[in-house]
């Protein structure tokens, strides 16, 4: 008689199971349920209060809610768009350098080294409006006299924040786009030229379709950890001055932590995950599309 | 002037446009990194200079000096924060290989139902923001004890890497030829020893750039950590750099030069592995 065995695939994923829903699903079971409730870190037991979706409600017909929360959109469509393509036209220049190309391509690695928290730091330096290299410069180029304040008007605060984002995480997507160009063929190009295709033509029909599913990875990897742009504002502004720059998650950590109100927070927490997994589940299903697409042409 | 020749010109002068435009961009990409070294190195009268002094006049160690003596402004345990970093971190990127190995390689090696969706699903729990985590889980860790401490943030940082290591280390394992392993186990070994002997083997550069992806991120991370520790018992360094940031002002030089002593270590484990990592993570790009 033998003894009833785990099929040896469930075996091996149940560590991985157990650790995750240990550590983030079990915690985002009780978020859940401490966002049904006014829970207050100061009085543990509001915790069995169950108010339903009163939370819910409030923050929906918050204001402020919604302007951190459109802000918080708006930043993370520009910066990705921007890197997406910066870090297209990264990929191509380094592509066709002839020499020292290795070296190149480290240099392109610097900035994800860079913790987020650093990288807030550093341009938080750099945009300081007083001993900022950026002003410093600017001044002593002529092109001003005053000092620019970057990081306190909210419009020249949100740009420096792009700023920040964006140099940090281009980087991902030059990468990945340029392994994508050194694994393609040689000859769809060669053939598409001979057969009178404009250089946009080649790249728009040719090189593109190919390289999606690099971009796509990507994508994936970028939105799987967006919310690392929490590192950058705390550190930057911290939603300041008078929430100009708030965005989601500095509005969580405001309220969950210097108000004390944990159950709205949790609830505002928890339109936060669903934006982000919204986020990676959409160029997840993008990656899977043009995986399929790529398979099919090449 | 005949066809050709403009031609030429004109070919010539768009390449030293694009190596320009190359070098431009290569410049901005380093740009913030020189500033912060330089200025860990200047005295702190030369950073608040005005005009500005853009050629330093004396370069000294002070910062350093000063941070790992513990007497720099405000005294900060820079010491005691480098080793809970490096505690936390490497362990946690330890039992997170051993968990993703497994995992990894269930997913390369097994068909089962509904693979496509545990995989994403395992991915999605990535997703969750760290802020929004870090509210239930500080109220759990402050319940069971592990609030400021180095076994919680160890627990956190395994939870965090496990669904990225499990990513890359699938991806490596598919390289692998399946039928190695099956040759070894023809040959009389179990499944297990054809995996030690066989199998890890020639993944080991792919699980060893998984590693430091994952001691990086550990390295790296402030939205958890800034709320899940409290003392010099388990800060890391990124929570530490906020130390020198007083009500009002802000010691630039001495963060300068915590950021330098911060950035090194993954300075010099992203080189070592920078050509692994982007073929492990392209490796299923085309056939998925």
């Amino acid at each position: 008689m033998k003894a009833w065995r785990l099929p040896p695939h469930v075996a091996l994923l149940l560590p991985a199971v157990i650790v995750l829903a240990a550590v983030v699903l079990l915690p985002l079971l009780l978020s859940l349920w401490s966002s049904f409730t006014p829970f207050r870190l100061t009085r543990p037991d509001t915790i069995y209060d169950f108010i339903g979706l009163r939370n819910y409600r409030r923050i929906f017909t918050d204001g402020d809610f919604w302007v951190a929360f459109g802000r918080t959109v708006l930043l993370l469509t520009v910066a990705l768009n921007l890197e997406m393509v910066l870090g297209l036209g990264l990929a191509l220049l380094v592509e066709r350098a002839s020499r020292g190309q290795r070296m190149l391509r480290t240099i392109l690695m610097f900035p994800m080294m860079f913790s987020p928290i650093l990288v807030g730091f550093q341009f938080k330096f750099m945009f300081n409006d007083n001993i900022g290299l950026v002003n410093n410069a600017l001044q002593s180029l002529g092109f001003t006299d005053q000092a620019i304040p970057w990081l306190i008007d909210g419009r020249l605060a949100f740009i420096a924040i792009t700023t920040a984002e964006v140099w940090s995480s281009t980087a991902v997507f030059a990468i990945f786009i340029l392994a994508g160009l050194m694994a393609m063929p040689r000859e769809p190009i060669e053939a598409a030229r001979v057969d009178g295709c404009t250089p946009w033509q080649t790249f728009r029909y040719v090189t593109w379709p190919f390289l999606m599913p690099f971009a796509f990875i990507a994508m994936t990897i970028r939105s799987l950890d967006v919310a690392r742009a929490y590192d950058i504002i705390k550190i930057m502004t911290d939603g300041g001055p008078a929430g100009r720059t708030e965005v989601l998650w500095t509005l969580i950590a405001r309220t969950a932590y210097s108000d004390a109100r944990m159950g709205m927070a949790n609830a505002m927490a928890y339109v936060a995950i669903l934006l982000s997994i919204a986020f990676t589940a959409f160029f997840f299903a993008q990656l899977g599309k043009a995986r399929a697409q790529v398979a099919a042409d090449w | 002037m005949d066809a050709n020749k403009t031609a030429r010109l004109k070919r010539r002068a768009t390449n030293w446009a694009l190596n320009i435009a190359l070098f431009i961009a290569m410049a901005i990409i380093c740009l913030p990194g020189l500033w912060i070294v330089l200025n860990s190195l200047r005295p702190t009268v030369e950073i608040m200079a005005k005009p500005p002094v853009w050629i330093p006049n004396q370069l000294s160690f002070d910062a350093y000096r000063d941070m790992f003596s513990g007497i720099g402004q405000g005294g900060i345990p820079v010491l005691q924060y480098f080793r809970n970093s490096m505690i936390i971190a490497v362990t946690s990127t330890v039992i997170s290989l051993a968990i993703g190995m497994s995992g990894g390689y269930a997913f390369a090696r097994y068909r089962f139902r509904f693979k496509g969706g545990w995989f994403l699903g395992l991915m999605l729990t990535r997703a969750v923001p760290g802020i929004a985590l870090s509210l239930p889980l500080f109220f759990l860790y402050a319940r069971v004890g592990l609030i400021d401490t180095h076994a919680g943030m160890i627990l956190a940082y395994t939870a965090l890497n496990v669904p990225f290591t499990i990513w890359l280390i699938d991806g490596f394992f598919r390289q692998v030829p399946k039928d190695l392993a099956e040759a070894a186990q023809i040959d009389g070994c179990t499944r297990w020893q054809a995996f030690w002997q066989v199998e890890f083997p020639l993944a080991r550069p792919g699980i060893a750039s998984a590693g430091i992806f994952a001691f990086l991120t550990s390295w790296n991370e402030f939205a958890l950590a800034s709320q899940l520790t409290r003392s010099t018992s388990s800060k890391t360094l990124p929570v530490g750099l906020l130390d020198y940031t007083a009500e009002f002002t802000i010691d630039w030089r001495g963060m300068c030069a915590l950021a330098v002593v911060m950035i090194i270590p993954a300075l010099l484990l992203t080189y070592a592995v920078q050509k692994h990592l982007v073929s492990g993570l392209t490796s299923g790009a085309i056939k998925g």
